[in-house]
């Protein structure tokens, strides 16, 4: 885990807590994490917030054995690429049990404990998913 | 737009190499390439060094001024000397720099190095930084590593095409079978696909022999016009293509999670660029820093179709004396993966092949060969296309 500063995290706090993404009302296409410039229409899009449902599926996944620094404590843990409803997709934990997991696999959002920036540091908090 | 071509090549010794500092291995890569063409340091016009993260890892920047000084040309001589970053394409990156360099005609002779020393952190500290090549914001935060991003690929790539453990492990028996001919190799041992299967899982289905290792290590060549290379050298090896991609720094974002894009662009630029297709190529160093990584890149590239790249593989087409040789070096598994320097070391050994020059891993004929680097999960690509002909 990173030494992320207090604002460096808490002004991505809402995407992260809430699975606040944009949406681009020109082509339709929706960003989580957001994006403030849409890849498809770039100057001539039209960026807004949207909540997403956090409704989704697994795409593909691995189970960490060698943990990144600051999650060693977690392994063996599921990291997965999740599609959500929308469209877009993202990098999360899957929580359960690593031999229930498959490609496919719906799934749902829970708010979850990330990590810790150091022994002393900042907790941050984050959606993580789960089976649904 | 001049031609280009390279004129003296040096590697150093890759692995872990307590004794040896960042300066000394870069000067030795830069000094060793500097005789190699029969120069002299006033004949240097500039300098452009790849390194992905002195930052982290030696907590050193200002690289650029740093390695001019130490190599003797910036107290008297003042050649101008750029860092240059992409990740573990930041070698490629730098390669693609120097030529662009001669062939706008702005300079005549220019260095193109990369280093990266990373074993003066320990080995946990070295994977964290490595993950900065990742989305540090949306992929870090979330437990992920580089193993397991490139684990992520396997799986799906298994999922949709039916590739195997044994076609993943194929990759790294054959790049250790390589290197034990490379007297530079960090690994100079034979391994079977039994050993990969039986070593420890990383990041699933990943085990650590599907793994690169973290490596101390730097290479540099020397480019020149390729109308004056043959005052230098009887063996220039020319440029004849090179291409450079970007795609979506995280790969959740990727048009297809198994494909990586940049290296599908990078590629067909410097295809363009050369008048040639994959047949026309003898040999290519590909960025195996998952075994994964090589399937897909054969693929990228148009070496294999799409999703035949584990088949091929299991089956000996890129062997030495296979139908398109991968890696002769080694690859970044077996001879070791110091991710600035990849790059340029991917050059410096089909110069050595295409020179003849490969002793016991020498592609019999070689006449065109390609390099193919990657920064991240695939966020950025750099090919490179060297021919014994103009």
């Amino acid at each position: 885990m990173i030494m992320m500063s207090v604002p460096r995290f808490w002004r991505k706090q809402i995407a992260r807590y809430n699975l606040v993404g944009t949406h681009c009302k020109q082509c339709d296409e929706y960003f989580y994490p957001p994006r403030n410039v849409c890849p498809s229409c770039r100057r001539g899009g039209e960026i807004e917030d949207f909540k997403f449902s956090g409704k989704g599926e697994i795409v593909t996944y691995t189970v960490i054995h060698t943990a990144a620094e600051g999650f060693e404590g977690m392994t063996p843990y599921v990291l997965g690429i999740v599609q959500l409803e929308e469209g877009p997709r993202l990098t999360s934990q899957i929580v359960g049990d690593a031999k229930d997991m498959y490609i496919g696999m719906k799934v749902k959002p829970v708010f979850r404990r990330l990590g810790q920036s150091g022994e002393r540091g900042m907790i941050y908090y984050g959606t993580k998913f789960v089976p649904a | 737009m001049r031609d280009v071509a390279i004129i003296g090549v040096k590697n150093t010794k890759y692995g872990e190499q307590w004794e040896r500092s960042f300066r000394d291995l870069v000067v030795e890569a830069g000094v060793g390439a500097v005789e190699d063409a029969g120069i002299a340091g006033e004949k240097i016009d500039s300098m452009f060094v790849g390194n992905m993260s002195g930052g982290q890892f030696v907590e050193q920047e200002h690289i650029g001024a740093l390695i001019a000084d130490y190599s003797g040309l910036a107290k008297n001589l003042h050649v101008p000397s750029t860092r240059v970053e992409a990740a573990c394409a930041s070698g490629g990156l730098a390669l693609r720099h120097g030529i662009c360099a001669v062939a706008s005609g702005m300079d005549d002779i220019v260095i193109a190095a990369g280093v990266e020393k990373m074993t003066d952190v320990p080995s946990n500290k070295a994977s964290s930084a490595l993950a900065a090549a990742a989305d540090r914001e949306w992929e870090g935060i979330m437990g992920a590593t580089f193993p397991g991003l490139y684990a992520m690929i396997a799986r799906l790539h298994m999922h949709m095409y039916g590739t195997t453990s044994e076609q993943l492990a194929s990759v790294a028996v054959k790049n250790h079978y390589n290197g034990q001919f490379n007297p530079i190799a960090q690994y100079r041992n034979k391994i079977t696909i039994e050993s990969v299967l039986n070593s420890i899982m990383v990041a699933d289905p990943l085990h650590i022999f599907d793994c690169s290792p973290i490596t101390d290590g730097a290479s540099a060549v020397i480019l020149a016009p390729a109308d004056t290379a043959h005052e230098y050298t009887d063996t220039p090896i020319y440029v004849r293509g090179t291409g450079q991609a970007s795609d979506t720094l995280a790969l959740h974002d990727r048009r297809d999670i198994t494909t990586l894009d940049a290296s599908v662009m990078a590629g067909k630029r410097a295809f363009e660029m050369a008048k040639m297709g994959p047949e026309d190529i003898d040999l290519v160093e590909v960025h195996d820093c998952f075994t994964i990584a090589e399937i897909c890149a054969i693929e990228d590239l148009g070496f294999a179709k799409k999703g035949e790249g584990g088949k091929v593989s299991l089956e000996g087409e890129t062997a030495i004396g296979g139908r398109i040789p991968v890696n002769t070096s080694g690859g970044l598994k077996s001879c070791g993966h110091p991710v600035g320097a990849t790059g340029i070391k991917q050059a410096v050994e089909i110069v050595e092949q295409l020179r003849g020059d490969a002793g016991k891993r020498q592609v019999d004929g070689a006449e065109i060969g390609m390099t193919h680097n990657v920064g991240g999960s695939g966020a950025t690509a750099v090919v490179h296309i060297l021919s014994r002909n103009r």
